[in-house]
């Protein structure tokens, strides 16, 4: 009996460990036997996030057809970025990936991208402000598919004019407050610790900046703009609508409940992007979209302007095949209009932009209202702007005093910017 | 391998060698030889080895591939020891025991040796791998389209069998139409008459040459990425596989002067091998570096860097503040209720009990949300419910009282638990003596429940200290630190040591895990220290008490 179990524990031992050999060959040996099937196989893995994932599979199938590849599509729903960057490095990374342009200074720097080689005509084929955001040093690291920034949606029924200035805007909010139509003048999200994202135009209608531009064009990190006397005036504008102020600026409205106030009609605008409309359309609000509204005698309140693109990775195991993935295909107008039918931001791909803006006037008045933006740099630097000038800002719509606290702000990003 | 390393153990399970062979008691020896042939004892045995032998076969074939052979030795000699051990009849107490140790070597003392080992280092965002990476990194981020240079349409060929022949780019001029080949060696023209050319320009087939599929291009990628066909201006390069262009790397890297040159402006960058970066006589360092050794200065830079030393005492004592507060509250709260409940008066008290429960039972990541927005001044709960107006994560005292509240709803059901389990081990014999004697129910509770309960809880407490003085989540979630002072933005009233130092080494100009793994090392150490402490007190108060 016992020499029986020990035999027993060997040869079901052998056996278990066999059956995990053929389960590593079977991995490999399926791409092996479609290899032999179709052509000669070369596989392709693309990661993204959810949302994509679902709407980028029908068209990776597509392409691995009609070429005799594999093309996975893998979704990452957290810090895609991190990942991809720390999935490179080890070289566990995918061939392509797809994120926000404002990555790339980090990807760059990581040496996780490689650039991407367009003809003239392909470029001419996109939004020039795309093109912009997806060129770093000179060099085109990404192809774009899509386009977001901040507008000013408001609730037509409420308010049935586009406010021309924040003043407009402020006067109707005090109007509606007194007859008790709503309890907040404004839903631009704010928070405990700011939002340099959601009060960026104003602060440039204020006449701040972030960094100046060099000769070619790019940002320049030694030139920072926060703390310099504009962006002291323009915070001085900011804190007067603040708290202590007007009251139309407030902690309080933050990423959690800014557009939910604006569904429950507790106020008239929103500061918002093409991703809110799916839930203003939920709640049956008629709204209307106008470019965000800037002070009254300031400058132009200049939105951010993101872009979502694909990149090449520099460590992927099929770098060919990946660049003629990115440089031939993601280049044309059917995948844009299948990635707007995901998630509704304007079509980077001028083409795919007219085909779908038909249906769709809210487009139009997005990419209007992003006419005037500024490209989101993309330099590593600005990964030391966000937390500062966030906090900075609630301090100063909480009623601190905006000279102390900007120039103090611009010490510490100066600091932090090698 | 398990075959053979069964040999001894049958062997020494040979019945006839059994009462001389064995210097062990034998009436244990029987009862093992009675647990070990159960059928359900034998598959579980079975099951375990056979898993471990085929996670190591697993893990085999990239140590392999990578040729770690230290690697590799390592995972036999690990395989085979567990193996012989699980399989021999002696060593008893090690079957328990490395089960045990080889989990704490891998998930507690490995990581620990690494985050130490990563102090020294700058690695982080544009530090990440080694000289070689940067320096391909910027010869590739430097190519450049050569102006006014033509776009070609290109097929990728061989001369000879698909997978293996030489490559060779088929490229069309879309001005002229010739088409040409290329390889190293340079293009050459081809005949008109002998190739077949599509609409688009691509080449479908040529005299000599096997044109390839995207599939088993792509089978062949490296090396189409690889080649480069040299021109008069520059060079051929793929972009993708239907595209060709004539680019040229501006940047290069000389290891002559060890250092990248750019052929344009004729500028250099030199190597800094102590900060792992190129950096011009100007003093512009280019963007990707490379991974080095630091030294101390991970260390010396915690210490020094006032923007770090200052504020440091304060969140520290904030720091003892908040993990005693959450704990000693819970602590409070739990044993007060438990106390309650303890009561033989008390009716109904399954019904309290899972009430009571219901806060441990639910998700802390998601109850923090919620209570974050329930603190919202114009929005939440709270404030609405009682008809305040208090600016909760607005002022230091209001933003420290609520994450402490927080942490009481959050922990003390807890607390509950293990001291209802404990009180429930005190004899009621001790407490009815107490009364006989005439004390009151203070003075019981004062001498007799407490210490006993104390006892119990001790390690408990300070485990749930550790915990909470890095609780990451409670401050991250809720407050993110806030209230910030308008002049610093880097520390705020709420933040711990742990959510402080994650914003100064993940905040900044991309991550730097180096400088994060040095701060570690010194929480830990502050930890460590009350822990041991602790741990020597408690031991005293056992010895007391039991």
């Amino acid at each position: 009996m016992r020499i029986r179990t020990a035999g027993v524990v060997a040869v079901l031992g052998l056996a278990l460990a066999a059956s995990g050999c053929g389960g590593g060959d079977d991995d490999s040996s399926t791409p092996a036997a479609k290899e032999s099937a179709g052509a000669a196989g070369g596989k392709l893995v693309i990661w993204a996030d959810d949302k994509r994932t679902a709407a980028l599979k029908p068209f990776a199938e597509k392409f691995g057809q009609d070429n005799g590849v594999t093309v996975e599509v893998q979704a990452v729903s957290k810090d895609l970025q991190t990942n991809f960057v720390t999935a490179s490095q080890q070289g566990s990374g995918p061939d392509v990936v797809v994120g926000a342009h404002d990555w790339i200074g980090n990807m760059v720097q990581n040496g996780a991208i490689e650039p991407v080689q367009l003809a003239a005509e392909q470029k001419a084929a996109f939004n020039e402000t795309a093109i912009k955001a997806v060129t770093f040093n000179g060099q085109l690291y990404g192809v774009p598919y899509a386009q977001e920034n901040l507008a000013l949606i408001r609730n037509t029924d409420l308010a049935p004019e586009a406010p021309k200035t924040i003043e407009d805007l402020v006067a109707t909010g005090k109007k509606l407050k007194a007859e008790k139509k709503v309890t907040e003048t404004l839903c631009l999200q704010v928070g405990q610790n700011g939002d340099a994202y959601h009060i960026y135009p104003l602060y440039t209608s204020g006449g701040g900046y972030l960094f100046g531009t060099g000769a070619n064009g790019d940002y320049d990190p030694k030139d920072l703009g926060v703390g310099k006397p504009e962006s002291i005036e323009a915070f001085k504008k900011i804190g007067a609508l603040g708290e202590k102020g007007e009251g139309v600026l407030k902690r309080s409205i933050a990423d959690t409940n800014s557009i939910a106030t604006f569904t429950g009609k507790k106020c008239a605008y929103l500061a918002s992007g093409p991703w809110a409309t799916v839930d203003v359309k939920k709640a049956g609000i008629s709204y209307d979209i106008s470019p965000f509204p800037g002070f009254a005698g300031g400058k132009e309140a200049q939105p951010f302007v993101g872009v979502q693109a694909f990149y090449v990775a520099a460590k992927g195991k099929n770098k060919a095949l990946a660049q003629e993935f990115v440089a031939n295909y993601t280049t044309k107008p059917e995948l844009a209009v299948a990635l707007y039918n995901a998630e509704p931001r304007p079509p980077a791909l001028t083409a795919a932009l007219d085909q779908v803006k038909g249906n769709d006037p809210d487009l139009v008045k997005f990419t209007e209202a992003g006419k005037n933006g500024q490209v989101l740099p993309a330099i590593p630097a600005m990964a030391a702007i966000w937390d500062p000038f966030g906090k900075a800002e609630a301090a100063v719509i909480g009623g601190a005093d905006p000279a102390k606290t900007i120039t103090a702000a611009g010490k510490t990003i100066s600091g932090q910017i090698k | 391998m398990s075959a053979k390393l069964s040999g001894p153990g049958s062997a020494t399970r040979n019945p006839g060698r059994e009462p001389a062979g064995s210097g062990l008691p034998r009436t244990p020896r029987t009862a093992r030889n009675d647990a070990s042939v159960t059928v359900t004892g034998l598959a579980v045995k079975v099951v375990l080895l056979g898993l471990v032998i085929g996670i190591a076969v697993w893990a085999a074939f990239p140590l392999v591939e990578a040729a770690n052979w230290v690697g590799l030795g390592l995972l036999a000699a690990t395989t085979a020891g567990l193996c012989y051990l699980y399989l021999t009849r002696r060593h008893i107490p090690a079957k328990y025991l490395v089960p045990g140790t080889l989990f704490l070597i891998a998930f507690q003392v490995l990581p620990v040796l690494y985050t130490a080992s990563t102090a020294f280092t700058n690695f982080g965002d544009g530090h990440r791998g080694s000289k070689d990476d940067a320096v391909v990194a910027i010869q590739t981020a430097s190519v450049k389209q050569v102006p006014g240079s033509t776009e070609y349409a290109l097929s990728i060929a061989t001369e000879g069998a698909p997978a293996t022949g030489p490559l060779v780019f088929l490229v069309t001029d879309p001005n002229t139409g010739t088409v040409s080949a290329g390889d190293a060696g340079g293009l050459r023209q081809l005949p008109a008459a002998d190739v077949t050319v599509a609409p688009g320009g691509k080449v479908t087939a040529a005299d000599g040459y096997t044109v390839l599929n995207f599939g088993q291009a792509s089978a062949r990628s490296q090396e189409i990425t690889d080649l480069v066909v040299p021109t008069p201006g520059g060079a051929l390069r793929s972009s993708g596989l239907s595209r060709a262009y004539e680019g040229k790397a501006i940047r290069a890297y000389d290891a002559g002067c060890d250092c990248i040159r750019d052929t344009e402006t004729g500028k250099t960058w030199k190597a800094d091998e102590s900060t792992g970066a190129f950096v011009a006589a100007d003093g512009e360092r280019l963007a990707q570096g490379w991974k080095v050794t630091v030294g101390l200065s991970n260390f010396t830079r915690v210490l020094t860097d006032e923007n770090i030393s200052g504020p440091f005492l304060g969140t520290l004592i904030w720091n003892f503040a908040f993990a005693i507060g959450s704990t000693g509250g819970t602590f409070l709260l739990g044993m007060f209720i438990a106390l309650a409940l303890h009561s033989p008066r008390m009716r109904g008290t399954n019904f309290y009990r899972v009430l009571l429960i219901l806060p441990y039972a639910m998700p802390s990541f998601a109850m923090l949300l919620v209570w974050r927005d329930m603190f919202n001044t114009d929005f939440g709960l709270i404030n609405n419910l009682f008809g305040l107006g208090v600016d909760w994560f607005g002022h230091d005292w209001t933003a420290r009282f609520a994450v402490i509240l927080v942490q009481l709803w959050l922990g003390y059901p807890y607390m509950f638990l293990v001291a209802t389990g404990a009180l429930q081990a005190i004899p009621s014999e001790l407490t009815e003596a107490t009364a006989v004697d005439g004390a009151s129910p203070w003075q019981t509770f004062r001498s007799v429940t407490l210490p006993l309960l104390l006892v119990a809880l001790s390690p408990l407490l300070i485990s749930s200290f550790a915990y909470n003085f890095n609780n990451f989540n409670a401050i991250y979630l809720t407050t993110e630190g806030a209230p910030f002072p308008a002049d610093n933005p880097t520390n705020g009233a709420t933040d711990l040591l742990i959510t402080y130092t994650y914003r100064l080494a993940f905040g900044a100009q991309g991550a730097e895990f180096g400088f994060a793994a040095a701060i570690s090392l010194f929480i830990f150490t502050i930890v460590a220290v009350v822990s041991a402490v602790s741990f020597r007190r408690t031991r005293k108060q056992e010895e007391v008490y039991s």
